[in-house]
């Protein structure tokens, strides 16, 4: 286990690092000269020099990448331009609310996702399959800045429910949740299904049900508790593509988030505040999959004792 | 077989309107002010937009660029990362430590949020979207293809091909390439899926081609702004990108069942 764990923080290590290096050369490919494109051309020589000096572009390249790491180490990610306030206090106000959005987006996936993949499994090969299946191939064909649009058409301009957009109290959260959240739980609805077949054929499966015990009774207290282990792996590697799809998301519902502050930076050429975003982003999603694994490897004792041995 | 040939339609119909659009008598840039966000008429199937443009046009003219970049990212994404896999796996030692890192540092950028910082930076066009997305998308195809040539690495014909001096280069593609084509083959339908998907999405937030080129991703863009008046302008080229989508992700399970590929990955 202890071996385990130590490989499995090392990779992480290693690939911060090297998420870091890839961030800081992204500044590098702007095209031309990335202080001109960033003050414009109409800015004064001298002030062209500050902001080089300030960004360390005048320093050969491998000074600059050492200078980024170190400051990164220091939590120092630099300051906008745009604002000239610290990169670190922008971020804060807006880490809440892509938490707070891709929380609830897990929570309606996962709410979804249980009750379908459930009912795909225990009836299997049914008419309930066939529509729990046809709405997962579905949800995933759907991209967020389809969903949303359509959701704010129906929820919010037809039937008043919710904000169109922003971010004031629970209900603003509702429609952006879903948005971001019903692609994640077509995928687990399969996964949860195809798991859920595989357990319920095990030997103690069928000792529960000869113990009389109801059909519910066997899924929900015997087969799901092993079906979700595999699943977990999934909602880890899935959270990537739930966090790429928060920037869309929150664009379309105006949510002020780490993507809407993406967005918002590319538009300005504000580009320390870009490689911010994307290097918070990254990072978050580095640690939870890693802990993802760590929580796996926890839970199931396959993995804890075999690798012991 | 429902399955099968009505995906088949829809995609042909794709292929087809954009392989067909620059000799086709459409008008996706006219601007008809009389016709401003008129719905869809007998003369106008799709109906008009905010400048009175014809909505049909552009979404046939959005079809162009989806298929363009759709087929020019998973084709440079399937040759390059194929090639990295492939070596990578074949080779093994530090080399392929090297790369399995490299890979996993690419795999640690959220689905498409590196392609939406590098089209950012690059600026906008067609030929950015396209390297953008092709910058993220041979990760996956490196990986693939490095598993599946560890899995048949020590098969007999491949030994017997490596005792006979055969050379490196004939050896991966006479011995190596042909079992391992189908599960790439696989992966690449997805992949056509996932780029449709993408290079809309990078329009959609204003990354992509500029106006006036159409762009499924910036057409629903520019509807969301009028949705309550006129929802066609968001809800007809939605249900085009879908259909177009669901429709690859369809005949790609397909293809999966016929080739026979076990879903997931190989260790």
């Amino acid at each position: 286990m202890t071996r385990f764990l130590l490989s499995r923080l090392g990779s992480a290590v290693i690939v911060v690092l090297g998420v870091a290096c890839l961030v800081f050369f992204l500044i590098h490919l702007v095209p031309g000269d990335p202080v001109e494109v960033m003050l414009g051309e109409s800015a004064r020589p001298g002030d062209r020099e500050a902001l080089r000096r300030a960004l360390g572009l005048d320093q050969p390249v491998h000074v600059q990448l050492l200078g980024f790491l170190k400051d990164l180490a220091h939590l120092d990610l630099g300051q906008s331009l745009y604002s000239k306030r610290a990169i670190t206090g922008i971020l804060a106000e807006r880490i809440p609310a892509t938490v707070e959005l891709a929380l609830a987006a897990l929570l309606v996936a996962v709410v979804l996702a249980i009750p379908l993949g459930a009912v795909a499994a225990i009836r299997r090969s049914t008419g309930w399959d066939a529509a729990a299946m046809t709405f997962a191939v579905v949800g995933v064909s759907v991209p967020n800045f389809v969903m949303g649009p359509i959701l704010i058409l129906v929820f919010s301009f037809w039937l008043g429910w919710f904000p169109v957009s922003g971010k004031e109290g629970l209900g603003s959260l509702v429609l952006p949740a879903l948005t971001l959240g019903t692609a994640l739980s077509a995928i687990l609805a399969r996964m949860i299904r195809s798991s859920l077949l595989e357990v319920l054929g095990e030997d103690y499966i069928r000792t529960a049900r000869a113990k009389g015990l109801s059909e519910l009774q066997v899924v929900m207290r015997h087969a799901m508790k092993n079906a979700t282990l595999p699943v977990i792996t999934i909602l880890g590697l899935q959270l990537g593509t739930l966090l790429g799809g928060a920037v869309i998301t929150e664009i379309v519902f105006s949510w002020p988030g780490v993507g809407q502050l993406t967005i918002e930076s590319i538009q300005r050429r504000d580009y320390p505040v870009l490689q911010a975003c994307v290097l918070v982003i990254s990072l978050a999603y580095v640690v939870v999959n890693t802990l993802t694994d760590l929580v796996y490897a926890w839970l199931d004792p396959r993995i804890r004792i075999g690798d012991a041995t | 077989m429902i399955r099968v040939w009505l995906p088949s339609l829809f995609l042909v119909t794709w292929i087809l309107s954009a392989l067909t659009s620059p000799v086709l008598p459409l008008s996706p840039n006219e601007v008809q002010l009389p016709k401003v966000l008129a719905g869809p008429m007998a003369d106008a199937w799709f109906g008009h937009d905010e400048l009175g443009r014809p909505l049909l046009d552009r979404v046939v003219a959005g079809a162009r660029t989806s298929l363009l970049v759709a087929v020019s990212v998973v084709s440079i994404s399937i040759v390059a990362g194929t090639l990295i896999g492939m070596i990578s796996g074949w080779l093994g030692g530090v080399w392929d430590h090297v790369m399995v890192r490299i890979i996993d540092v690419f795999l640690a950028f959220p689905g498409i949020l590196l392609a939406i910082a590098l089209a950012g930076i690059l600026g906008p066009g067609i030929e950015n979207v396209v390297f953008a997305l092709a910058a993220v998308g041979w990760v996956g195809f490196a990986r693939l293809a490095r598993a599946q040539t560890l899995s048949v690495k020590h098969r007999e014909h491949v030994l017997a091909a490596v005792a006979m001096g055969s050379g490196t280069g004939r050896i991966l593609v006479r011995h190596v390439l042909p079992l391992i084509a189908a599960p790439l083959i696989v992966e690449a339908t997805f992949g056509v899926a996932g780029i449709i998907v993408a290079e809309a999405g990078l329009s959609f937030l204003g990354l992509g081609v500029q106006p006036p080129e159409a762009s499924w991703g910036s057409v629903i863009r520019e509807g969301t702004r009028y949705m309550l008046v006129a929802p066609h302008l968001v809800l007809i080229p939605s249900l085009v990108l879908m259909l177009v989508v669901l429709s690859v992700n369809l005949l790609g399970d397909a293809l999966r069942d016929f080739l026979d590929v076990r879903a997931g990955e190989a260790p």
